[in-house]
């Protein structure tokens, strides 16, 4: 569909406040995203919400925007409604902030907008305000989001770092690293029998039920997006002063992405997830969670992965499919793959 | 992947390791050449698996470990002069004298990190008014795939592509590791991937020469495990053959196109090896016929400066006389985040394999 006073791709003037930013969001924005707290159209939104209440940050950058399983707009809205669940609150209210690259087509700048609100609207979310700024074309990399969502914490959750416990099991909710090699497999062109696709998806639902049954027995939930699940076990065993032990027959990843990893020589462990937590639970409620997660679509996959233990305090240590044992560490930089 | 399963197997990993035991009668070293072999080793917490008599001593085989840190100089030149340096991965955390190639690019130089040089070839063509350089670091495994990037750019006519050329060969090093007076090893296991290229032919030499065992082994924790069994069954029985455990991807001929392709871009030439300094006829040189596509010759390079004192030791972990752990600076002055030497970067590195996996 073109807009009569749209051009085919976004300009400087699209950023500058005046009309043709005007044009831009009424022909692209509102019309996607009309509710009541946006179309005021002020400065910001007034929200009514009960405490306490939940808020988490995050902006993406993806290269390429469009993916297998999806694009930069559901994962701007699906990685902000799982960081603020992850607080064990369920998310409501959500800004979005556009970054526009001058040039950007313009469909390709619809495509993304429709996305965004087909998330919202699946992970049950309002955007109550948001910004777009355009930048000059090579000072940008074609479209960047931030969002930052609000939520209102669940009742009977009390998730915090200093409850994770020597004995705790881990619970992860799917299989690992779709994410990560849905894009490296689009960056270096590489096909396999069928096409692997982006884990990306609203992870509250799952939580919420955790927490509906279990209460303060979930202990602590993170979503290993960047780094990995290797990085999220390395940073909560240091910071909690405890070890963590993996079991790497346990660990779910799907036999076409983990042909991708062996191909491009990464390791699932570091690569990025969108649609999968882990959780540190009581031991005794480990294997009823564990159904309560498997019985969620999002959650087929899931299983017991490991535990906590006093032992190698500080570190992460993971017992391989052959049964030897190795150290798991935290990714340095940019997981560069190997050459031979 | 029915490869991958079948050779991570707990249970027949487990009884190979179970007739290593049985059959050592004592101490027995072998060196694996490969870097990749030495990160599967500990990786999978093999090292801990076999009997003691087994020590695993880790072999010079991770290409970026012994890549001179004056090439890595001029590739850092070259960036600083506009070009577009393409590069492995794995080389470009690795120090260079004066920076890694990642800080040359925070610095502002245009560096592009690829998986085959046949890309470079293709962001040569795309760049017509740019100079583009990759940089052709590796040992056998690597120099088909180079050389053809070489013959693909020279089909097209291209005149903006060239290769930094610093290709190592792995049976030189292993005689020079060999002839060192102080050298302890009593078997070789080949590396899998370089034999699939160039076969085993030229290791019946090294194996008579040298009275000592060499077994061509693949990569998987079923792989390296039955490697090391049959290096211990010729041991044992006092014999000294080439043995090929890795049959699914080594012929003893090997890969004869692949060959072809190098024979017709790269002559064999000396090498200065970092960390061991220069091995007679163990690299790589461009032949004077595709000069213009060689880095080195077709673009003003520095000459190599001399390399700065530096107390990493990495020579002697490289040929297997120390291990990581020996080292006074290893997990403390020198981490994968600040590494003093290239052994602790890459991932095939021993020293960076010990810093991540093991953690006895």
């Amino acid at each position: 569909m073109k807009d009569p006073t749209l051009p085919e791709t976004i300009q400087l003037g699209h950023g500058s406040g005046g009309i043709m930013t005007r044009e831009l969001l009424d022909q692209i924005v509102f019309e996607y995203f009309g509710n009541p707290l946006l179309d005021r159209k002020h400065d910001g939104a007034v929200l009514d919400i009960p405490g306490p209440v939940a808020i988490s940050t995050d902006s993406f950058v993806v290269s390429p925007i469009f993916f297998p399983g999806g694009d930069i707009g559901d994962l701007a809205i699906n990685g902000t409604v799982n960081d603020v669940a992850m607080c064990g609150a369920r998310p409501r209210y959500l800004s979005l902030g556009f970054i526009l690259e001058e040039g950007l087509p313009l469909e390709a700048f619809r495509r993304v907008v429709q996305s965004v609100r087909k998330a919202a609207d699946a992970a049950g979310v309002q955007i109550v305000t948001g910004d777009t700024k355009v930048v000059e074309k090579g000072k940008g990399d074609q479209i960047f989001i931030n969002t930052t969502g609000i939520g209102t914490l669940h009742p009977g959750a009390n998730i915090g770092l200093e409850r994770v416990k020597e004995g705790d099991s881990l619970l992860l909710s799917g299989p690992l690293a779709a994410h990560g090699m849905a894009i490296m497999s689009k960056r270096e062109g590489l096909e396999f029998e069928s096409e692997i696709r982006s884990d990306t998806a609203p992870l509250h639902e799952i939580i919420l039920a955790l927490l509906d049954r279990f209460g303060d027995k979930v202990h602590l939930l993170r979503d290993p997006t960047r780094g990995g699940l290797a990085s999220v076990c390395s940073e909560i065993a240091g910071d909690a002063g405890l070890g963590i032990f993996l079991d790497e027959t346990q660990i779910p990843v799907d036999s076409q992405v983990s042909a991708a990893c062996e191909i491009l020589g990464l390791d699932p462990l570091y690569v990025a997830n969108e649609g999968v937590f882990c959780a540190f639970v009581e031991p005794g409620i480990a294997a009823e969670a564990l159904a309560l997660v498997q019985d969620h679509k999002n959650g087929r996959q899931a299983a017991l992965v490991g535990n906590v233990t006093a032992e190698h305090v500080g570190k992460v240590v993971m017992r391989s499919t052959i049964g030897g044992t190795r150290i798991v560490t935290p990714l340095l930089g940019e997981q560069l793959p190997r050459i031979c | 992947m029915k490869h991958l399963t079948e050779y991570r197997d707990l249970e027949a990993t487990q009884k190979v390791i179970a007739q290593i035991g049985k059959t050592a009668t004592r101490t027995w070293k072998i060196m694996e050449i490969c870097g990749g072999q030495t990160h599967s080793l500990v990786r999978n917490g093999i090292l801990q698996l076999l009997p003691e008599t087994i020590q695993m001593i880790h072999g010079p085989g991770c290409p970026v470990c012994v890549t001179p840190a004056d090439l890595i100089d001029q590739a850092v030149a070259l960036m600083e002069k506009g070009v577009i340096l393409c590069s492995f991965g794995d080389m470009i955390r690795v120090p260079g004298n004066r920076m890694s190639l990642l800080e040359a690019k925070a610095n502002g130089g245009d560096l592009r990190v690829l998986y085959s040089p046949l890309e470079a070839v293709r962001i040569a063509r795309e760049n017509p008014g740019r100079e583009v350089v990759f940089f052709a670091v590796g040992f056998e495994t690597t120099a088909p795939a180079n050389a053809l990037s070489v013959l693909q750019a020279s089909k097209e006519g291209l005149q903006n592509y060239s290769i930094l050329v610093s290709h190592v060969l792995v049976p030189p090093a292993m005689e020079g590791i060999l002839d060192d007076p102080f050298c302890q090893i009593d078997a070789f296991l080949g590396a899998g991937h370089v034999c699939a290229i160039m076969g085993y032919r030229e290791y019946h030499p090294i194996a008579a020469r040298f009275k000592i065992p060499i077994v061509v082994t693949g990569f998987e924790p079923l792989d390296l495990v039955q490697g090391i069994y049959h290096a211990v069954r010729q041991l044992e029985a006092g014999e000294y053959r080439v043995e090929n455990q890795y049959t699914r991807a080594v012929t003893e001929e090997g890969n004869t196109a692949a060959q072809q392709v190098i024979q017709q871009v790269f002559r064999v030439s000396d090498r200065k090896w970092r960390g061991i300094g220069t091995i007679p006829n163990s690299g790589y040189a461009m032949r004077p016929e595709f000069a213009a596509f060689d880095a080195e010759q077709k673009l003003d390079l520095q000459q190599p400066s001399e390399s700065r004192e530096n107390p990493c030791m990495a020579g002697a972990i490289l040929k297997g006389q120390k291990k990581p752990r020996e080292c006074p600076y290893f997990g403390k002055e020198c981490t994968p985040r600040s590494p003093m030497g290239a052994p602790m970067v890459s991932s095939e590195g021993a020293c960076a394999a010990y810093y991540h996996f093991a953690h006895q």
